[in-house]
C-alpha cells in the first residue's frame, strides 16, 4: 500500500466522493479518508434516509384520504420500526453503491481518523486507522470535505441527549415516533422533520426565531407555507427565542419568549435545527495556521485556501450547506487542482424542502431583487387553477417567477406545491443558459404537467397569463 | 430539393422579419401563391413564390427577426431541379441596381470540431451568445461580434458584455458592400447622463433605417442651403378656385399639393435639378418623381408622386391622401417609397418659419417648406402685407450647383407665385 498520492480527500460525503471520482477521471492517483460511513452524512444521516422517512410519511398521509380517489381501505397504520429501518436499508445500500464507485475509479479507502501536519507541497496527512494502527500519507494537494454538524447552543439546553433532545442524526433513528414534538428553527431541515412526524400523528410546533418561516425563501412562500402546514395541523411561533430549555420526566419543557410575552411549551420530544457547524477540530488546522471564519474555512473561487496544497469544499466551506452544492465545488477544486478548469459556468444553487407540500427555489427572491434596486416584473401562477394540479388533487401552492424588467433575465422563482423540488431543475438551466422571458416563454412545456406552471408564471409575469 | 430564399424586397433591403407563414411543411406550393408574410422597416409585404413544388421544411420560424436577404427560409421538394431565374422576385425593377448587399449575407457555417477555440466572429459569421447577452449587448449599442466570449465554445455571456465598452468598433475586416463602418460611439453615462434617469426605447426597423441613411446622407453629401420667401396669396387665392370646381368630386387640393406639382414643373423645366450623382455620371431622370415627408408614428417616410410633372392636381390630391393614409399604417410598399428624384418637407404646420432638411440620397435636392405667415413685403417702397412662406432648398453640391439649385427656386417661384404658369 503506497503512501503518496496525487490527491487526498478527506470526508467522503457529497462533496468529497464526488471530488475523488473526478480526479480518478482526470488521471490522478486518488485516497480518500473517511472516518464514519462512505457517503458522509448526506447519504447516511441526511438527504437520503430523510427523503425515504418523508416517502413514508407521504403515503401514510395519503391512506387519511383515500376517499378523495375513489379507494377505501381501513386500518392504516405503521410499524414505525418498519419505518426506521426503511430509511436505514436506503442509506446502507447507498453507501455500498459509493463503496462500488470507490472501487470502480481506484480509489483507495482509507477508514479512519484525519489529521495534518505542515508540510510540501501539500499537508501531511496523519489516518488513525479505525482498524488500529495509523498511517502517513502524503500528496501533491489535500482536499478538505469534512462537511457540519447540528450547531447546539448549551446556553439555553438545546443540546442532544439522543432521548429527550434531538438533532437530524437522532430524529432519524428514534425509539419511537413520539406523540407531541417541538421543532426549534424552521429552516428545511426543521421543516422536514415537522412535516414527517406530523404525518406520523405527532402534535408537532416549529419555533422560529425570525420573524417568518424559512427565512430564506421568498416571502410569499413562507407566508403561504406556513398556511398549508397550519391546515395540517402544525402550529408555529415565529419571532420567537428560546430563552431555556429544561427536561422532566415526560419529556421536554421550552420557554418562549415572542414579543415581548413568555411561554412555555411542553413536548415529549425537541429536535433542534438552529443551522449547522463546520467540523474544523481536531485536525491540527489551527497548528497549519487556516483560516477559519466561524467555524467554516475561508477558501476562494476554486476552493483554495491560505495554507498551500489545501482545499476545502462542501458544508466545512461555508454556505449554502447544500449536497449539490458540494459535489460541484469538489468538480470545480479538482479541475483547478489537475489544471483542467473549462470556461466557467455561473449556475445559480437552487434549494429544495421536501414537506408536505414540497418548496422549491432558485436566484433572488422579490424582496432581494428590489434590494438590488432592480425593476422587476413578477409572475404568481397558483396550481389552484391548475388542470393537472386538479386530476391528481394537489391544487395547494405556486409558482412566482421574478425577472428583471430591463433586461427579462430571470432573476429568481419560488414554487411551492406538488413536484416543485423536480421542476426547479428548468428555471435553473434557464439561469444557467442565460435565457431571457422570451425563451421561456416559446418554450413547449407537455400537457397535462405540474411543469406548466412554470411557463404560466412566466407569461403571468409579463400580463400575458393564458390560465388565469 | 430547392431553398426557398429571403427575399431582397427592395435593393436596399439587408434583412427583415419573416412575420408569417401561409404554408406549412406537406403543402404543395403553385408559382404567384403567396407564402408569406414579410415585415421590413416600412412595410409588411406578401412575398410570392417563385418555384413549385412540395415544401419540404420550413427553415425559418414564424416571427424572426434580423433574417438576411438570401437566408434559405424554406425547402421545396420539386420535381427536378427547378431553376428559378429570379432568385428576389419582388425587387423593384431599377434595371441597373445590382444587389451587392445581398452577396455577403450568408451566414458562415460555424467550425465544427472548434470545441476548445472559440469561433472566429466577423460582420458576416454566427456569433455564439447567451440570449441575455445578446439583448444586453443590444441595449447598450455593444457590437457583439468585437466581445470575446468567456462561455463554453467561446459564448458570450452576461458577464462578457457588461464588462465591454459600448460601441466598441468592429475589427477591421469590414463588410464587402462597404460602408457600414461604426464610429466609436460612447455611452450615455460616459457623456454624462446617469443610468436610470431616463428610458429606453429599443430601435425598430424604422428608426435603425433613419439613423443610418441620413447619418450616411449627411456625413457623405456637401449640402449647401438656398432661402427663398415665396408671396403665396395668388397660390391660396388659386387653391380656393381649384377645389370650388372639385367640389362635387369630393376632391380637396391642398397648398401641398400645389408644391408638389410646382416643384415637379420646375424640374422639368430645369432638369439639370432634376438628378443624382453617382460615380459613374450624372443620372439625368426622365421623369419627376416626388417624395413627399410624411410624419408616422415612431418616425417619417415619403412616399412618392411618380411623374408629378404629368399629373392634374386632383390625381396628385387623391394619391397623396392614399399613400400618406396607407404610410401611417406601415402598409407602402416598397417602390412607393424608395428612390424617387426630388423630396418635398412641409412643417408648416407646426409653425416652422424655415429649415433645411437632409438629403435623401441618391435625389440631388430636397425643399424643405415653412408656415404661410402674414408678413409685411416692401413693393415698390410701399410697405404691404402679405401672406409669405420661406422655403428652402438643399442640394447635393455634387450634381447641383448654385446656380442651378438658384434656377431651379426661380422657376419654381414662378410656378408658386403665379399659379396659372403652370398650364403654360
Amino acid at each position: 500500500m503506497a503512501d503518496t498520492f496525487d490527491l487526498i480527500v478527506i470526508g467522503s460525503g457529497p462533496g468529497g466522493y464526488v471530488a475523488a471520482i473526478r480526479a480518478a477521471q482526470l488521471g490522478m492517483k486518488t485516497a480518500i479518508v473517511e472516518r464514519e460511513n462512505l457517503g458522509g452524512i448526506c447519504l447516511n444521516w441526511g438527504c437520503i434516509p430523510t427523503k425515504a422517512l418523508l416517502k413514508t410519511g407521504e403515503v401514510f398521509e395519503k391512506l387519511s384520504h383515500l376517499g378523495d380517489y375513489g379507494l377505501s381501505a381501513t386500518g392504516a397504520s405503521f410499524d414505525f420500526d418498519k419505518v426506521v429501518q426503511r430509511s436505514r436499508g436506503v442509506a446502507k445500500t447507498l453507501s455500498g453503491g459509493i463503496a462500488f464507485l470507490m472501487k470502480k475509479n481506484k480509489i483507495e479507502v482509507i477508514e479512519g481518523t484525519a489529521s495534518l501536519e505542515k508540510a510540501t507541497p501539500a499537508p501531511k496527512v496523519m489516518v488513525a486507522l479505525k482498524a488500529g494502527g495509523s498511517r502517513s500519507l502524503t500528496a501533491k494537494a489535500v482536499v478538505l470535505a469534512t462537511g457540519a454538524r447540528a450547531r447546539v447552543i448549551p446556553a439555553v439546553g438545546l443540546v442532544p441527549d439522543g432521548e429527550k433532545v434531538w438533532t437530524y442524526r437522532e430524529a432519524m433513528v428514534p425509539k419511537a415516533a413520539p406523540k407531541s414534538l417541538i421543532v426549534v428553527g424552521s429552516g428545511a431541515i426543521g421543516i422536514e422533520f415537522a412535516s414527517f412526524y406530523q404525518a406520523l400523528g405527532a402534535e408537532v410546533t416549529v419555533i422560529e426565531a425570525l420573524d417568518r418561516i424559512l427565512p430564506v425563501e421568498d416571502a410569499d412562500v413562507s407566508a403561504a407555507a406556513q398556511k398549508a402546514f397550519e391546515k395540517r395541523g402544525l402550529k408555529f411561533r415565529v419571532a420567537a427565542k428560546v430563552t431555556k430549555l429544561v427536561k422532566d420526566k415526560a419529556g421536554v419543557s421550552i420557554d418562549l419568549e415572542a414579543g415581548g410575552k413568555a411561554e412555555t411549551l411542553k413536548a415529549e420530544v425537541a429536535i433542534v435545527a438552529v443551522g449547522i457547524e463546520g467540523n474544523v477540530e481536531n485536525m491540527g488546522l489551527e497548528a497549519l495556521g487556516l483560516k477559519i471564519d466561524r467555524g467554516h474555512v475561508v477558501t476562494d473561487d476554486h476552493g483554495g485556501t491560505n495554507v498551500p496544497g489545501l482545499y476545502a469544499i462542501g458544508d466545512v466551506a461555508g454556505p449554502p450547506w447544500l449536497a449539490h452544492k458540494a459535489s460541484h465545488e469538489g468538480i470545480h477544486c479538482v479541475e483547478h487542482i489537475a489544471g483542467r478548469a473549462g470556461p466557467v459556468v455561473h449556475s445559480p444553487i437552487p434549494g429544495c424542502t421536501y414537506s408536505e407540500p414540497q418548496i422549491a427555489s432558485v436566484g433572488l427572491t422579490e424582496a432581494q431583487a428590489k434590494d438590488k434596486k432592480l425593476d422587476v416584473k413578477v409572475g404568481r401562477y397558483p396550481f389552484k387553477n391548475h388542470g393537472k394540479a386538479i386530476a391528481s388533487g394537489d391544487t395547494e401552492g405556486f409558482v412566482k417567477t421574478v425577472f428583471d424588467a430591463k433586461t427579462g433575465q430571470l432573476l429568481g422563482a419560488h414554487m411551492i406545491g406538488a413536484e416543485v423540488t423536480e421542476m426547479i431543475q428548468g428555471f435553473v438551466i434557464a439561469m444557467t443558459l442565460e435565457a431571457t422571458e422570451a425563451e421561456l416563454m416559446q418554450t413547449v412545456f407537455p400537457h397535462p404537467t405540474m411543469s406548466e406552471a412554470m411557463h404560466e408564471a412566466t407569461l403571468a409575469a409579463y400580463g400575458q397569463a393564458i390560465h388565469m | 430539393m430547392t431553398d426557398i430564399l429571403m427575399p431582397a424586397l427592395s435593393p436596399t433591403m439587408e434583412e427583415g422579419k419573416l412575420s408569417k407563414w401561409n404554408i406549412k411543411p406537406g403543402d404543395t406550393v403553385e408559382a404567384g401563391q403567396v407564402i408569406a408574410e414579410i415585415e421590413t422597416d416600412k412595410a409588411t409585404m406578401e412575398v410570392e413564390a417563385v418555384d413549385e413544388g412540395v415544401v419540404d421544411a420550413i427553415l425559418v420560424p414564424e416571427g424572426t427577426d434580423g433574417v438576411k436577404v438570401n437566408t434559405p427560409i424554406a425547402r421545396l421538394k420539386g420535381e427536378g431541379e427547378a431553376a428559378s431565374s429570379a432568385p428576389a422576385p419582388l425587387q423593384s425593377t431599377t434595371p441597373t441596381a445590382p444587389p451587392p448587399q445581398a452577396v455577403e449575407q450568408k451566414p458562415a457555417a460555424p467550425p465544427a470540431s472548434s470545441a476548445p477555440a472559440p469561433p472566429k466572429t466577423n460582420g458576416s459569421a454566427r456569433v455564439f451568445a447567451s440570449p441575455l447577452a445578446r439583448r444586453i449587448a443590444a441595449q447598450k449599442g455593444v457590437d457583439l461580434s468585437a466581445v470575446k466570449g468567456s462561455g463554453p465554445h467561446g459564448r458570450i455571456v452576461k458577464a462578457d458584455v457588461e464588462g465591454a465598452k459600448p460601441g466598441a468598433p468592429r475589427p477591421a475586416a469590414a463588410t464587402a458592400a462597404g460602408p457600414a463602418a461604426v464610429s466609436q460611439v460612447k455611452s450615455l453615462e460616459q457623456l454624462g447622463i446617469p443610468p436610470g434617469s431616463y428610458d429606453l426605447v429599443p430601435l425598430d426597423g424604422m428608426r435603425k433605417t433613419i439613423a443610418r441613411r441620413l447619418t450616411e446622407s449627411f456625413r457623405d453629401i456637401p449640402h449647401f442651403p438656398l432661402s427663398i420667401d415665396l408671396e403665396i396669396d395668388r397660390l391660396l387665392e388659386a387653391r380656393g378656385k381649384i377645389n370650388a370646381a372639385l367640389e362635387k368630386s369630393g376632391v380637396k387640393v391642398s397648398v401641398n399639393d400645389l408644391l408638389i406639382k410646382a416643384s415637379a414643373m420646375a424640374l422639368k423645366a430645369v432638369p439639370d435639378a432634376n438628378a443624382s450623382f453617382t460615380a459613374e455620371g450624372i443620372a439625368k431622370h426622365h421623369h419627376a418623381d416626388v417624395a413627399v415627408a410624411v410624419a408616422i408614428d415612431g418616425g417619417l417616410i415619403t412616399p412618392i408622386i411618380r411623374e408629378a410633372e404629368n399629373r392634374s392636381l386632383a390625381d396628385i390630391s387623391k394619391a397623396m391622401k392614399d399613400l400618406a393614409a396607407r404610410a401611417r399604417d406601415r402598409k407602402l410598399k416598397p417602390e412607393e417609397f424608395q428612390g424617387g428624384t426630388f423630396s418635398l418637407s412641409n412643417l408648416g404646420m407646426f409653425g416652422i418659419k424655415n429649415f433645411a432638411s437632409i438629403i435623401n440620397e441618391p435625389q440631388g435636392m430636397i425643399l424643405s417648406v415653412g408656415a404661410g405667415e402674414e408678413r409685411p413685403v416692401v413693393r415698390k417702397g410701399q410697405l404691404a402685407v402679405a401672406t409669405v412662406m420661406s422655403v428652402t432648398l438643399t442640394c447635393d453640391h455634387r450634381v447641383v450647383d448654385g446656380a442651378t439649385g438658384a434656377k431651379w427656386i426661380q422657376a419654381f417661384k414662378t410656378y408658386v407665385e403665379d399659379p396659372i404658369t403652370m398650364l403654360a
